[in-house]
């Protein structure tokens, strides 16, 4: 999962300006930290060759130079996030070979849920991708806030409730990837990473059709038994029933998720913490 | 009649919490029964609870912080220590327990360790240093002291009564809503927040009016020590941003009490609004942490090089400019959540921009030192380390500020590093650089300098060995609040983290060591002078620790380290010996308004959260009855007659000259 190591264009490009921008500031930063150390150093009291100078308290030069240098170097590093947040936009197109593979992902309390609507499939808690194609991705949450993050594939973005936010990424190596949520979402929330498959172009199509002969079918009523608290060990995989489970979702036509079981002692320190263990 | 109150909220079946609770309270019980049975009770009241002398509110404000310190620090030891052992395992933490530490630790450590340290230093200095008698509002003081200590106190009895939340330090909705988060957790945070937020907005007020208002003869805005400056702009945020803060939780709350949707998922709620709101507050709030904290390293490095301040002026408006613009960069808290890349681009250049002024600072303080003599007392090695950290921590934040670097790394342990080396790094740094500069101001005696130098070397290196793998963990990909993981390659850093916390503990031994060693030598480590660093603010013109009225006369200012001055000018005047006329001075009256008003505040926010509504009803009454009181009262100050003034200053006086004439001698 190394930031370092991208399997993507857009993560190559995110890793590409953290880097930079690293290194464009170690440029200022480095000599700033030698500067205090030898100067603590030197003008230590008991060094008889430093000069006291008690009267060197302003000068207009030194105050030009010391607004400057962090001035200029931002003015560079605003430059570098005004372009990159532009040309990485998590919505941005991201061109790739073949046709694009829409997919929709749901966070649910604790678990992904990722539907395929053009292929009529879903599964959950790992994704399958073909390698080179542009992912279009859908998200919203069933309940709580989380956040969809494939580290080696780059920009990671919130799922909220009733809300659709759009991602696009490109896997370019066939290989296991690892996926997992990067916002805090409750007692499961350590068990929300997910296993990325990047398999080849050629195989994708097999992929969907051994999929689309799965006997569990997902429709709203297996929707609500799935969205249920609770954390899922199994690699689930579904026929879709209705395409536009999705829509349901998020504009809330399901309602959203259930909290935790109501106890009559609701104060307890325990309510909802079962599941996770 | 207990609401939901019962037997079930004692968790008899968590051994953790149940033990800590336990001895907690055995100590305070014991501690009690001490202070009863020795006859210590009248003093602790006349003296201490019902003082509103400010140096006094000060030391009890840095007293709740170093204990809460200790609470908020053991949750960090317990969160390193399940992060190195529960790889591929539960850990010996269930999530509902480690996700109350980790919320519990959070909220603790900003809103009652940073918050009380800082403002406890301010209140202790900053009307010494303005030249004046007391801050501007002293009853009010010590109302906002207490509401904080019963902010700390509820949150502290959720370990034992009830659970805290398990929703992060800012509670985020939905899941810190009634249907995600039914138990009290929640309650207890919001309810805590709201009172100590009250106190909190109080010092703010009091504060900002003390610099505005009260200044002695001479002490204009650019003759003010920087600590002054920082003081203001700091508690110019608190009076700005806390409102914020208060008015959204209370509608959290409206949403968790009384079925409001503000937050909810349903009927219109809308969470992106919360994360606006609490981040409007949240992002200030870190300034209004750091700013007093750099004002304290202006101080101490100005100090220990034996000069003025290196481009006052220029700091100023470094200053001024950090408390605008901290106002107008919420927003790179959430790049992720789908903005514009308009939107994040103008967020992510304002955030920068902070980075401007704060980099003209870490120069003004180097060229502080440049042609200085230095002397590396504790206070200074502080400050060293101070630089040398914030500079790492500033780099790595002005790299989350652009947004697609925050794509990767928003949420993650680098995160995480990077805050914790801003705050440890600045804030903490910055509150112990002030503790051992004017402990001797406040208690007459210094502090032992070994041990001093022992906790600085120690809770440095432990602070590098903590975070530094945090950073790298975080380039791995490891996202923040995780139980329990499976990826092997985190596993490495997560130990050597705990390693660091090891020392970092240390560090912290050694700081309560150095406070034993030193209360049992005081007598050889006694300031008689009131002057013990050879300071140049007016702090040290007064005894150590300074009179009830502070200063005899209003000292007469006239330019940039008053105090500074005057000593040339004795110097070169030969002093004057003739004994100045002494007249009465009028102190304000001690008032139990404060305790009375937060003990019913108290009863009110545990009623509050566990639904208790007549009680709710009683506590209301009783502080609002607690006012009404206080508003009535005919007296409110008392007299010391020009004797009593005279024969307290006269033997300060007589150490000041010594030690001057000592000086002029040489």
């Amino acid at each position: 999962m190394n930031l370092l190591d991208p399997q993507g264009p857009v993560a190559a490009a995110n890793s590409t300006i953290l880097v930079d921008s690293v290194f464009i500031m170690l440029v200022i930063v480095v000599p700033t930290i030698f500067a205090i150390l030898a100067f603590a150093f030197w003008f230590r009291a008991s060094n008889t060759r430093a000069r006291y100078q008690p009267d060197f308290v302003y000068s207009g030069r030194v105050e030009m130079v010391v607004w400057s240098i962090p001035a200029l170097t931002v003015i560079l590093l605003g430059g570098v996030a005004w372009i990159g947040s532009h040309q990485l936009d998590p919505a941005a197109p991201v061109p790739g070979t073949g046709s694009p593979v829409r997919i929709q992902a749901v966070s649910l309390d604790w678990k992904w849920l990722f539907i395929y609507p053009d292929q009529r499939i879903a599964t959950v808690n790992t994704l399958t991708v073909p390698a080179g194609a542009e992912l279009n991705f859908q998200l919203t949450s069933s309940s709580v806030m989380n956040t969809f993050f494939i580290p080696q594939l780059g920009s990671m973005i919130y799922t909220m409730n009733g809300m659709v936010t759009r991602l696009n990424l490109r896997a370019d190596n066939v290989g296991k990837l690892q996926g997992l949520s990067a916002h805090f979402s409750g007692d499961g929330f350590p068990d929300m990473m997910f296993d990325v498959n990047v398999i080849s172009p050629l195989a994708f199509p097999d992929w969907v059709a051994t999929t689309a002969k799965s006997d569990a079918v997902l429709n709203e009523e297996s929707y609500k038994k799935l969205m249920q608290q609770g954390i899922e060990r199994g690699r689930l995989s579904f026929r879709l029933a209705d395409p536009r489970l999705f829509d349901l979702i998020a504009t809330q036509h399901i309602p959203p998720g259930p909290g935790p079981e109501l106890l009559s002692d609701a104060g307890r320190p325990h309510s909802g913490g079962h599941d996770a263990r | 009649m207990l609401g939901k109150l019962d037997w079930s909220a004692i968790p008899f079946d968590q051994p953790i919490p149940l033990a800590a609770g336990g001895v907690v309270l055995v100590a305070i019980l014991a501690v009690l029964i001490w202070v009863v049975v020795k006859g210590h009770l009248p003093y602790l009241w006349d003296e201490w609870i019902t003082s509103v002398d400010h140096k006094r509110i000060g030391v009890m404000y840095i007293l709740l912080a170093s204990v809460m310190l200790l609470r908020g620090g053991s949750d960090a030891i317990m969160m390193r220590i399940q992060q190195a052992v529960a790889f591929q395992s539960q850990g010996y933490l269930p999530p509902e327990h480690y996700n109350q530490i980790f919320s519990a630790h959070g909220t603790i450590m900003i809103f009652f360790v940073a918050m009380p340290f800082v403002i406890g230093l301010m209140n202790l200095i900053v009307p010494l240093q303005l030249g004046v008698r007391d801050v501007a509002f002293p009853t009010l003081n010590s109302v906002g002291f207490w509401l904080t200590a019963t902010g700390a106190l509820l949150v502290n009895v959720s370990l034992v009564v009830g659970e805290f939340a398990r929703t992060g330090w800012l509670a985020f909705p939905p899941l810190s809503g009634l249907s995600y988060s039914p138990g009290v957790g929640v309650d207890y945070y919001a309810w805590s927040l709201q009172i100590s937020g009250v106190g909190t907005l109080v010092a703010g007020i009091n504060l900002v009016t003390t610099v505005l208002k009260l200044r002695t003869r001479g002490m204009n805005y650019l003759r003010m020590p920087m600590f002054c400056w920082t003081t203001l702009a700091s508690n110019l945020l608190i009076v700005a941003a806390f409102p914020i803060l208060t008015a959204t939780l209370a509608m959290l709350l409206l949403d968790r009490y009384l079925g409001f949707h503000f937050f909810t998922n349903e009927a219109g709620g809308n969470v992106m609004m919360f994360m606006n709101l609490i981040w409007a507050w949240g992002h200030p709030e870190v300034y209004i942490l750091v700013l007093p904290a750099f004002g304290i390293f202006s101080e101490v490095v100005s100090t220990f090089s034996g000069k003025a301040l290196f481009g006052y002026r220029s700091m100023v408006l470094a200053t001024m400019a950090i408390c605008v613009v901290s106002f107008m960069v919420w927003l790179h808290h959430f790049f992720t959540m789908g903005a514009g890349p308009n939107v994040n681009a103008i967020f992510g250049i304002a955030s920068m921009i902070i980075a401007i002024p704060t980099g003209v600072k870490i120069y003004n303080w180097l060229f502080t030192m440049y042609g200085g003599r230095i002397r590396f007392a504790t206070p200074m090695l502080w400050s060293v380390g101070f630089m040398v950290t914030f500079i790492i921590g500033g780099l790595t934040g002005v790299l989350v500020a652009v947004p697609p670097a925050d794509f990767m790394l928003h949420n993650s342990m680098f995160l995480v590093a990077h805050f914790h080396n801003v705050i440890i790094g600045g804030v903490l740094f910055g509150a112990f650089a002030g503790f051992e500069y004017w402990f001797p101001k406040a208690f007459g005696f210094r502090l032992d300098e070994r041990w001093g130098k022992a906790a600085f070397w120690f809770t440095f290196t432990g602070f590098w060995v903590t975070f530094m793998p945090l950073y790298i963990a975080g380039m791995l990909g490891m996202t923040r609040r995780l139980q329990h993981y499976d990826v092997a390659a985190w596993r490495p850093w997560m130990i050597v983290a705990v390693i660091g916390m090891a020392v970092l503990s240390i560090g912290v031994i050694c700081q309560i060591m150095q406070l034993v060693v030193s209360i049992r030598n005081r007598e050889a480590l006694r300031d008689r002078t009131g002057d013990p660093w050879d300071g140049r603010s007016l702090e040290w013109a007064t005894s150590s620790p300074p009179p009830v009225f502070n200063f005899a006369f209003h000292p007469d200012v006239r330019g940039e380290d008053a105090y500074w001055d005057m000593k040339v000018r004795a110097q070169q005047q030969s002093l004057e010996h003739e004994d100045p006329e002494y007249h009465d001075i009028e102190m304000p009256r001690n008032s139990p308004t404060g305790f009375v008003c937060a003990f019913f505040a108290t009863i009110m926010g545990f009623a509050l959260i566990w639904h208790i509504w007549w009680m709710v009803i009683l506590g209301g009454l009783g502080a609002f009855a607690t006012f009404v009181v206080f508003a009535w009262r005919d007296h409110d100050e008392y007299v010391i007659p020009a004797e009593e003034v005279a024969r307290i200053d006269r033997v300060n006086l007589e150490e000041r000259r010594s030690l001057v004439s000592m000086a002029g001698a040489i």
